[in-house]
């Protein structure tokens, strides 16, 4: 019996090892020459870059697009992101197509390494044989940049790349989007570019300890770089309820009802201004439909401004102050609304997101219109942003005062001095 | 002199003195018209044309203590410390003992606006003149009083010497009238090789105090007894103000008073940030018929274009020419763009019930003098206007507007000056706009690359809605018995309006050139820095290179192809060289561009070169090295030049890479720096070289507004080499150079 | 009363606590420097330094000021003596019509106090909270470098530096 178990166990062992050197084998290099694309084929690759936002992980604070280099803070250390240009030597210049889709699908690189899911793979393996096509072709369309790649700084036994196999076997699964007969095309669209291409559930879907979306709470909220990402379904905590439209308005640029992407969210809607609209639209859609309430279960903004103030006198003042300035005037000031309330993040499990934008304020890109934020890490200290936070949370929040607001300012701000 | 007289720093406690301690006569006006003789004159030079007594301009006290009076304005163009140095060199007296008096309706002589780069033509050439007569009046002075000729003294350091070294100090030649008397035509100006201040970069007077926190501004004007107020305008350009409930501001600590006349709201307040929390609170008990209709932003050139217009034809030209090979046509759009001082518009005005002080930083006293007279029915001698300086205005911004709203709120709260401050939001959505403009170029090449044929149409609003009209004011506009503003009119060649610089500079064979003058304005405009030079300059010279690329020739050699003029030339030729000029190709994503223009084709010589590295993947273009030529004339003060095309390049290229104003069907939607962006240090060139060309002995001729339209169309001749692709339209923002150069 | 150390002096203050610090420096303290540019953070004309940090007034209630050190471009020096920064500035004649100059001052100053040697791109990274509309910024740049090397030169002559935010 035992001597059975073991063959059964040897052969599976064998068998697994041979998978794994069938699926890990070099792909052969592929000459830069060798390719010519349709135009139009190259841009739709564009627009599908943008939608994948694969320039946010794949451009580093001030270097050349897709050139890699971008520090990506996870739980098990520091990833960086590649050179994904077509240089032959620091790129992707010699991967085929096959060798591209490879590491699309089944997240391993054309020498056959295994790549880490920071590399959201498990969402791009549902992409279409086209649209990897059309990636491909505009990924093989930029100039080359040589671009050394960094060196992950993961911490044992993450830094083990033969480890992600299993991982895979747990989590990887592969095929495409389910699909809804009854519903429409614009939803089936929003649905394939939501959960594939845009892969919004690698931050909006909370992960488990080996760093895998929790399929059963899909789009429950999850993280980004210390950022809560809210949720994208009916837990939504957001007073104001959200519809197509203004999912469309806030992923474009900015929603009256809502406010405007800051944080990791920022690019997002930045490369979304950029493709066709319809695009957007889509995935408007489909976000709606996964985030719709009961109309009855729809709250409205809190404002116990007279409760707030009495409980915390200082951090009433120190609103008044600083805040009150830009806040306090009916949603004069552009790019603020009516109400801090309608910001989702004052009602989040956690003040990370308040206490970011406190200390570093919001600056749109160079050149661009958007919201400026003054940063207020050195005119504030932690004891005052605490006030405020708190304040905030009270006067805007029906939900519990936050914990821990203080650790978790000392902790943001030594985060920043520290890189 | 009848209104208050406040003396707001020392320098103007000094020059109050001076005036009291040499002149015997009782007070008098100054103003230029009333100095007229009759008769016909020989034409005096610059502005002595409409002010002629010298007394007007230069005045020596008993001490030997030097006073210029000029009509002109301090605008951050440093035209103090060029004044001053004209003086100083004519009168042969130490610039540091020149005391400056700017434009100020009771003392100093109308010289209208300070715009169009003219201040130096104007007040520069006529303080150089009647120096020059100054210093020989007391010569002669001098020569009487020691019985020598006069050929036989000179001026030094503010005296008279004689042979045998014998010096009488200028304070002891002046007694009497000597000086109020009539400029002559002719001048005794030094020869070029004789000055010692001109051509010299003295540093400016100003700079010391504005870097230490001095009283440099109307915004720093502190009065005994001063109240604050602030407006409370209108959401949208026609809304009319419904109903108010002030009872709540009423109570709120420091306020003074709530003054209302139709939709003309305000509160005044003992303090200032009581006065910028009742302006809130009174926000919040305002409501207002929001009527105004846009027209659609997205589609505002087609707009324009239906809009009825008024044809000039301002050049036409038929020579015989070989025959066109081949033609290009082309159409650019400049959108409106904002004037965007960093400090908003302020001004104080003290009322004692018969007569007003206003202190403003608008560029022309005498007609804001005139306007808010008319505004406040009362007669011009019982509104004086003085200058003081603001925050660098580049045209018509809210400044006349802000003067205004002061004269009307210390008139209701006489006995107390007031300070009015704008808020940043009313500066962006009030201040009148430089006006969105677009142009036709059409042109035909010979068989060998020449132009022969040139067709230019620009269409366009006015650029100056100035007083003296009260209806340019603002506040006038929202008042219960309103006044109407001007109607618009075309500024006649040869300066132009929308059509400054719009007739090329180039030798060409058949030109024709009409302006499409627009009178219906959808936004509210007036002059911005550089008026429609900006877009024609931008339109032309981009014209030029795609001319140039058609005939297969290197922009710098087709334009040199092109124009004969020495000094043109000698602009464009040291440009290119002192950039490196080079038709060889550069790495993919970068371009270099050059262009020129003589502004308003009477002013300075500019030529600019700038090298572009053009984004890809995002369309942003990074500006790298940019290299300038100059030509102003005589160069008086070689790095305040320097200092304006630096300037003129760095504002230009934000006009160019990103402004243009928002607006929706009923309001402006850039009313701050988040819905208006400009240009940041992390964008701003590599550096920025300027060489000034001195032109010994030649006029003056105006710098302030050279460097804005050669700056735009030599970034999209640059953008244009990089990518291969010509945008057309401001401003060359990322998106639409990458929608430009595609995927 | 609110006490308030500007320039190394103690001012007791009686505005509401939470007026902006610009309003108390112009209004108050009769000081010209801090300038009102726009009153929401975006342009910097009204930059001062606080306990060597720069800081927009505008937004800066005079609440949270207690014991701390302002520094305004009144504190840095005077015509007749000027700082190095200021001397710098005037040197390079980085100014046209100079509103925002102060807030420019003060902004560097925060900067060389602490590092004396900064890259271009440092002190342009570090210049780009304040907005100059003359287009000044070469010449700003240009006088930042300046005192940068000056106080360098003042250091070395000096021994030991001691840090005065």
């Amino acid at each position: 019996m035992r001597r059975i178990l073991f063959s059964i166990l040897l052969i599976a062992v064998l068998a697994a090892a041979a998978l794994f050197f069938a699926t890990h084998l070099t792909i052969p290099a592929e000459q830069q020459t060798q390719r010519t694309f349709a135009p139009d084929v190259v841009r739709r690759g564009g627009e599908m870059a943008a939608l994948g936002y694969c320039a946010s992980c794949h451009t580093a604070g001030n270097g050349k697009p897709f050139a890699g280099g971008r520090p990506l803070a996870t739980p098990f250390g520091t990833i960086y992101g590649t050179n994904i240009t077509p240089d032959a030597e620091t790129g992707i210049g010699l991967w085929s197509q096959a060798a591209f889709n490879r590491a699309m699908r089944d997240g391993v690189d054309r020498a056959g390494r295994d790549l880490y899911p920071a590399f959201p793979y498990d969402h791009f393996t549902k992409l279409s044989e086209d649209d990897l096509a059309a990636l491909y072709a505009f990924l093989m369309a930029r100039a080359p940049v040589h671009a050394p790649n960094r060196t992950n700084a993961l911490a044992f036994p993450y830094s083990l790349r033969p480890l992600l196999v299993g991982w895979k076997l747990l989590y990887l699964n592969k095929g495409p989007v389910s699909s809804d007969q009854t519903k429409s095309a614009q939803w089936t669209g929003g649905a394939y570019l939501v959960e594939a291409l845009s892969h919004c559930g690698a931050c909006h879907t909370p992960r488990d300890r080996l760093g895998a979306e929790i399929a059963s709470r899909h789009f429950d909220g999850g993280e980004a770089e210390d950022w809560w990402a809210p949720p994208l379904n009916r837990t939504s905590p957001s007073p104001v309820p959200w519809s197509e439209e203004s999912l469309f308005n806030y992923l474009r640029s900015w929603d009256a009802g809502h406010g405007g992407a800051v944080g990791p969210m920022a690019p997002v809607v930045a490369a979304l201004a950029t493709i066709p609209e319809q695009n957007v639209r889509a995935i408007a859609a489909y976000i709606a439909s996964t985030l719709a309430k009961p109309a009855e279960s729809e709250k409205h903004v809190e404002d116990n401004q007279t409760q707030a103030m009495q409980a915390n006198p200082q951090g009433a003042q120190l609103y008044a102050g600083s805040c009150a300035t830009c806040h306090e005037t009916g949603a004069h000031v552009p790019f603020t609304v009516a109400s801090l309330g309608q910001h989702t993040s004052v009602h989040g499990p956690d003040p990370r997101n308040v206490i970011h934008v406190i200390l570093h304020g919001i600056q749109p890109p160079e050149g661009t219109v958007g919201a400026i934020m003054p940063a207020f890490a050195d005119t504030l200290n932690d004891a005052q942003i605490a006030e405020i936070v708190s304040y905030l949370r009270a006067r805007f929040s029906g939900g519990p005062q936050w914990s821990n607001i203080a650790g978790e300012i000392a902790r943001i701000r030594r985060q920043e001095t520290s890189p | 002199m009848n209104a208050p007289l406040f003396t707001p720093s020392r320098r103007e406690v000094l020059a109050g003195a001076l005036i009291v301690s040499f002149s015997l006569r009782p007070p008098r006006s100054v103003a230029a018209e009333e100095q007229q003789n009759a008769g016909p004159k020989p034409k005096l030079p610059g502005s002595l044309k409409d002010a002629a007594m010298l007394d007007a301009w230069i005045r020596v006290d008993a001490n030997g203590t030097v006073t210029i009076f000029t009509g002109k304005c301090e605008i951050g163009q440093g035209i103090k410390t060029a004044l001053i140095q004209v003086a100083a060199e004519e009168l042969e007296v130490e610039p540091s003992r020149i005391h400056l008096v700017t434009a100020d309706t009771a003392r100093t002589a109308n010289e209208g606006f300070t715009s169009g780069s003219n201040s130096m033509k104007d007040s520069g050439t006529a303080i150089r003149n009647a120096a020059a007569q100054v210093r020989e009046i007391l010569i002669g002075v001098a020569a009487e009083r020691l019985g020598v000729a006069a050929d036989q003294l000179h001026a030094q350091s503010g005296a008279v010497v004689g042979p045998d070294n014998r010096r009488i100090g200028y304070g002891e030649l002046v007694a009497g009238d000597v000086l109020h008397v009539a400029a002559q035509p002719a001048s005794k100006l030094k020869s070029p090789e004789a000055l010692k201040v001109i051509g010299q970069s003295m540093p400016r007077v100003d700079i010391p105090g504005k870097v230490t926190g001095g009283v440099s501004y109307v915004q720093d004007l502190r009065l005994p007894g001063m109240a604050h107020a602030r407006i409370v305008r209108p959401p949208s350009y026609d809304a009319r103000l419904q109903s108010l409930d002030t009872s709540a501001v009423e109570k709120l600590p420091g306020v003074l008073k709530i003054v209302r006349d139709g939709s003309f709201l305000a509160v005044i307040a003992e303090r200032e940030f009581q006065a910028v929390t009742a302006m809130h609170a009174l926000a919040a008990h305002a409501k207002w018929d929001v009527a105004t209709k846009l027209p659609d932003e997205k589609d505002i050139f087609g707009f324009i274009e239906s809009l009825p217009a008024d044809d000039y034809v301002i050049a036409e030209k038929h020579a015989p020419a070989a025959a066109a090979a081949q033609s290009l046509e082309a159409v650019y759009r400049r959108p409106y763009q904002l004037h965007g001082s960093i400090g908003p518009s302020c001004a104080v005005a003290s009322f004692d019930g018969d007569a007003l002080t206003v202190w403003s930083h608008a560029q022309g006293m005498f007609p804001l003098r005139k306007a808010i007279a008319e505004m406040l029915h009362l007669s011009d001698d019982k509104v004086r206007c003085i200058h003081m300086e603001g925050a660098g205005c580049y045209g018509h911004n809210g400044a006349d507007d802000a003067a205004a709203d002061a004269a009307l709120l210390a008139r209701a709260l006489p006995g107390r000056p007031v300070r009015v401050q704008w808020t940043r939001e009313q500066e962006h959505q009030w201040e009148p706009y430089g006006p969105a403009m677009l142009s036709r170029a059409r042109a035909s090449l010979d068989a060998s690359g020449n132009i022969v044929d040139w067709q230019y149409e620009v269409r366009s609003n006015t650029h100056s809605t100035r007083p003296p009209g009260a209806g340019q004011l603002l506040a006038a506009r929202h008042l219960e018995q309103p006044f109407k503003p001007d109607a618009p009119k075309p500024i006649p060649q040869p300066e132009g309006g929308g059509d400054r610089n719009s007739i090329p500079l180039y030798a060409l064979p058949n030109v024709r050139v009409v302006h499409h003058f627009v009178p219906d304005m959808p936004l509210r405009v007036s002059a911005q820095r550089g008026l429609g030079a900006y877009h024609n300059v931008f339109a032309i010279e981009s014209f030029l290179d795609e001319l140039a690329v058609a005939a297969g020739a290197d922009p710098l050699e087709f334009r040199l192809r092109h124009i004969q003029e020495p000094r043109a030339r000698k602009v464009i030729t040291t440009a290119a060289e002192r950039f490196g000029w080079a038709s060889t190709p550069l790495p993919k994503g970068k371009g270099r561009g050059f262009a020129f223009a003589r502004y308003k084709n009477l002013g300075a010589y500019c030529a600019v070169a700038i090298e572009v590295d053009v984004e890809h993947e995002s369309g942003r273009v990074r500006l790298g090295r940019a290299v300038a030529a100059v030509d102003s004339g005589q160069a008086v003060n070689p790095d305040g030049i320097a200092n304006q095309i630096q300037g003129g390049i760095v504002q230009s290229a934000s006009w160019t890479l990103y402004e243009s104003v928002r607006f929706n069907e009923t309001r402006i939607l850039s009313q701050d720096w988040s819905t208006y962006p400009i240009l940041r240090f992390g964008a701003v060139p590599e550096s920025v070289e300027v060489h000034v060309i001195d032109a010994p002995g030649q006029p003056f001729l105006g710098t302030g507004e050279a460097a804005q339209g050669p700056t735009a169309a030599a970034i999209a001749n640059a953008v244009a080499n990089a990518t291969g692709m010509r945008v057309r339209d401001l401003p060359l923002n990322a998106a639409r150079v990458k929608a430009a150069i595609g995927v | 009363m609110i006490p308030l150390n500007v320039n190394g002096r103690l001012h007791e203050v009686e505005d509401e606590p939470n007026t902006p610090l610009l309003y108390v420096l112009r209004d108050t303290l009769e000081l010209n420097g801090a300038k009102f540019g726009c009153g929401l953070g975006q342009c910097g004309s009204c930059t001062v330094v606080v306990d060597g940090k720069p800081i927009f007034s505008c937004l800066t209630p005079i609440s949270i000021l207690q014991g701390r050190k302002i520094t305004t471009v009144e504190g840095l020096g005077t015509e007749d003596a000027p700082s190095p920064l200021q001397r710098a500035f005037i040197e390079e004649q980085a100014a046209q019509c100079g509103y925002c100059i102060p807030g420019m001052i003060m902004r560097a100053h925060a900067l060389l106090t602490t590092n004396r040697t900064p890259s271009e791109a440092q002190i342009r990274d570090h210049m780009n909270p304040n907005l100059c509309r003359c287009g000044t910024h070469m010449r700003i740049l240009a006088a930042i470098r300046r005192a940068a090397h000056a106080m360098q030169a003042a250091d070395a002559t000096a021994g030991p530096r001691e840090v005065r935010p």
